[in-house]
């Protein structure tokens, strides 16, 4: 059970230890003004050379950009957002000038201070007063700074598998329309193929996450108030509603199969290999099970999630473009001036717009996947149109998921500590699927009690 | 001749040349981070501004924590069942090796091939095997003898002893080496003073084998523990700390800290009490033994 002096276990603790304080000896050349007095900065997501068409679609953006600003000099990097060593390469000054990262860190980047205040050069954008009010508040602290750009927002929506549909003798044509119905086709789906109806995520933060995406389409919320006023409302009737309609599918239909603890890319694996029926993502999680799971297109459908009560709506996803937080004046200022260029430019650019899809295609990368408006559904629809022939999803699969979203309120997640209250909820959720005689009004009293703990500390 | 002249004289500027460059990587790699850590666990951090000086707080908000007495109360489990059945399980395949005559050579490369699988492979390996469906690797082993379909990790009862299994196939191998060379070394006139006694096998085990042993027993014993008290990869691979926080264990809280929830202070405040725990729980351990290794 040891391997004794050699042991990887036993160096593990150590290893950690080292990669923490590494990251404070690392020391490199901060991205600063060139010698030829240009302002030099880097930026993250460089399509990798295995990707050579999208990538020589960037270089030559790049091009572009530097012919429009003599005065900065775009060093390209093939940085993509990884959580586990963001801070490393922060402290080690080897991340990039600019970062994109999901929505769902955002709020946390903020709090410690891991990101810039770029709202002057924001709202020096001709665009600024034009985005989705809902959409932006992601990147704003409780005083409405702003940290960072929504490039791409998403809905979560319900991801099916309409070759199991049609096994199980369902229209693939007709999703589920209430939470009724994806129990009953969740149970239909098991009893006719023997593969799970339903499926959940419930590791690494994604329990907590899908326990909220539920919790806010039966109309109730997790948490009020902001910054320091932030309560806990996990015990609420509404997640009470969830746990009980997830423990049922679970142990009295069993329809949700015998493996329960996925994450993201276990439970993306699983769909793509026919696994599961029904689950719930990202609407753009096509493109993920394009480019890594090689899912077979045909059989792939996409719905919006039941909604059900007053306030209910559907949590939102997407990217933001944030700077480091030790960028100078004029690095901000040429970072957003990037942003702008490269990332908003695709929405509001016909030429960039063509340029991205184009190269997009030639690579056999997804083109439109739904997405959510991140200024209005007027400006969407009319990027949508620009790149409308380089399209090769199924977009009729997608039909009912795009033709129901913007009539769905947009529901941020919560302000406050958002990822530790998902981890908290994590066990939540496992223990309603794993453990039968989960006692559901404890474990939410209990799960209350600890994210009100944390957001006090 | 003062004391430095007769060390500039004798081997003691060789002898600091050739410590040099060992010093230096242990310096760099080992010492300065664990004294970097240990000042950070005062400290709030966000790894760009200037860190604050915060006192007891980090430690206080990690004894704080509901998942600390979840996360010891986990370790020392898979600690105890990882002694229960894995410290035995390799002295014992090392006895039955050894009296292989033909075969030892083939049975120690097939003890030390899980250890020669990178650790991560053989975890994800393992969480394949786990399936709980009936079609699952081992459900559908144990099935062909009436048995199952077990939850394995995805329950919280079994999840723990899963991990432990994995761990137990994965790492037996390099201490089985390691006893089949002490038993080389042992010394022969004593086994055959044995048989001349008529002392059967297990008596020549109890009696000769065993004894000659104390001190590799003695040091694997306290390995194991700081390895198993470190427990990280499996859980984190194999479970990500649940069903329910059944494997949360110290080091995924550690890493929690550091790269789920940005906590810098907090993670190294735990790495310093898990430190100065298996440091104190050794130095106890050591006294407690000291008759035995030296005798």
């Amino acid at each position: 059970m040891k391997r004794t002096a050699g042991s990887w276990r036993g160096r593990t603790g150590s290893a950690l230890v080292v990669a923490l304080a590494l990251g404070l000896m690392t020391t490199a050349c901060s991205d600063d003004e060139a010698g030829d007095g240009k302002v030099k900065i880097s930026v993250s997501n460089l399509p990798p050379k295995t990707e050579q068409a999208t990538r020589d679609a960037f270089l030559a953006r790049v091009a572009e950009f530097e012919k429009a600003n003599p005065d900065i000099d775009i060093e390209p990097n093939e940085y993509e957002w990884d959580p586990t060593t963001f801070a490393a390469q922060l402290a080690g000054r080897t991340l990039p000038t600019t970062v994109m990262f999901p929505f769902t860190d955002g709020q946390a980047l903020i709090e410690r201070g891991q990101l810039a205040d770029i709202t002057s050069e924001v709202e020096a954008l001709p665009y600024a007063g034009d985005f989705n009010p809902e959409v932006l508040q992601v990147v704003q602290d409780d005083d409405e700074k702003i940290y960072g750009v929504p490039v791409e927002a998403y809905g979560i929506g319900l991801s099916y598998n309409r070759a199991l549909f049609e096994e199980a003798g369902l229209d693939p044509d007709a999703p589920p329309t209430t939470w009724e119905q994806v129990r009953e086709y969740s149970d239909t789906i098991a009893e006719e193929t023997g593969k799970a109806g339903y499926a959940q995520m419930s590791q690494n933060n994604t329990g907590g996450w899908m326990l909220t995406t539920l919790t806010y389409a039966l109309g109730g919320r997790i948490q009020e108030g902001s910054g320091d006023d932030a309560k806990a409302t996990i015990d609420n009737p509404e997640t009470k509603r969830v746990l009980e309609l997830l423990h049922d599918m679970r142990w009295e239909d069993d329809s949700m199969g015998k493996n329960q603890l996925f994450e993201w890319g276990t439970i993306n694996q699983a769909f793509a290999a026919g696994q599961i029926g029904m689950y719930m993502s990202g609407s753009d999680v096509y493109n993920s099970l394009v480019t890594e799971n090689s899912i077979d297109s045909t059989t792939y459908g996409l719905t919006v999630l039941p909604l059900d009560g007053a306030d209910a709506g559907v949590l939102g996803g997407g990217s933001i473009v944030g700077v480091r937080p030790d960028a100078t004046p004029a690095e901000r200022e040429a970072a957003v001036k990037w942003i702008d260029f490269y990332y908003l430019g695709k929405l509001t650019d016909e030429q960039a717009a063509t340029a991205d899809a184009e190269a997009l295609a030639k690579t056999k990368a997804p083109v439109g996947t739904p997405k959510l408006p991140i200024f209005d559904a007027e400006q969407l629809a009319e990027a949508d149109a620009w790149v409308e022939k380089f399209v090769n999803v199924p977009e009729a699969q997608m039909a009912s998921f795009k033709e129901g979203i913007l009539a769905q309120p947009l529901v941020p997640e919560p302000a406050v500590k958002a990822q530790e209250t998902y981890a908290v909820l994590d066990a939540v959720v496992q223990k309603v699927l794993t453990d039968e005689n989960a006692d559901i009004d404890e474990l939410l009293s209990e799960a209350n009690d600890n994210v009100d703990a944390l957001l006090g500390g | 001749m003062t004391a430095v002249t007769r060390w500039l004289r004798g081997e003691g500027p060789s002898t600091l040349l050739l410590l040099l460059p060992l010093l230096l990587v242990f310096g760099l790699f080992a010492w300065f981070p664990i004294g970097r850590a240990a000042v950070m666990s005062l400290q709030e951090t966000n790894l760009v501004t200037e860190p604050t000086w915060v006192g007891l707080d980090n430690f206080e908000l990690v004894l704080g924590d509901p998942l600390f007495w979840t996360s010891v109360k986990n370790t020392a489990y898979f600690t105890g069942l990882a002694l229960l059945f894995g410290y035995p399980l390799p002295l014992l395949l090392a006895l039955v090796m050894s009296e292989l005559r033909r075969t030892k050579g083939l049975f120690s490369v097939l003890a030390y091939l899980p250890v020669v699988v990178p650790p991560v492979v053989t975890v994800l390996l393992w969480r394949f095997f786990y399936d709980a469906r009936a079609e699952g690797v081992f459900n559908t082993i144990l099935g062909w003898a009436g048995l199952g379909p077990f939850s394995w990790i995805q329950d919280a009862t079994t999840a723990m002893p899963s991990l432990v299994l994995q761990a137990t196939w994965a790492n037996a191998g390099g201490t089985v080496l390691i006893y089949l060379a002490a038993m080389a070394g042992h010394r022969a006139d004593l086994y055959d003073a044995a048989d001349v006694d008529g002392a059967g096998i297990l008596r020549k085990v109890w009696h000769v084998t065993l004894p000659q042993m104390r001190n590799i027993l003695l040091i694997t014993l306290i390995l194991q523990v700081i390895a198993t008290f470190q427990v990280f990869t499996e859980p984190y691979l194999m479970t990500g700390g649940g069903p329910g926080n059944s494997t949360t264990t110290v080091l995924l809280q550690i890493y929690n800290y550091a790269y789920r929830s940005g906590e810098y202070g907090a993670s190294t405040a735990l790495s310093v009490l898990l430190a100065a725990f298996l440091g104190v729980m050794s130095g106890l351990f050591f006294w407690a033994t000291r008759a035995w290794s030296t005798s």
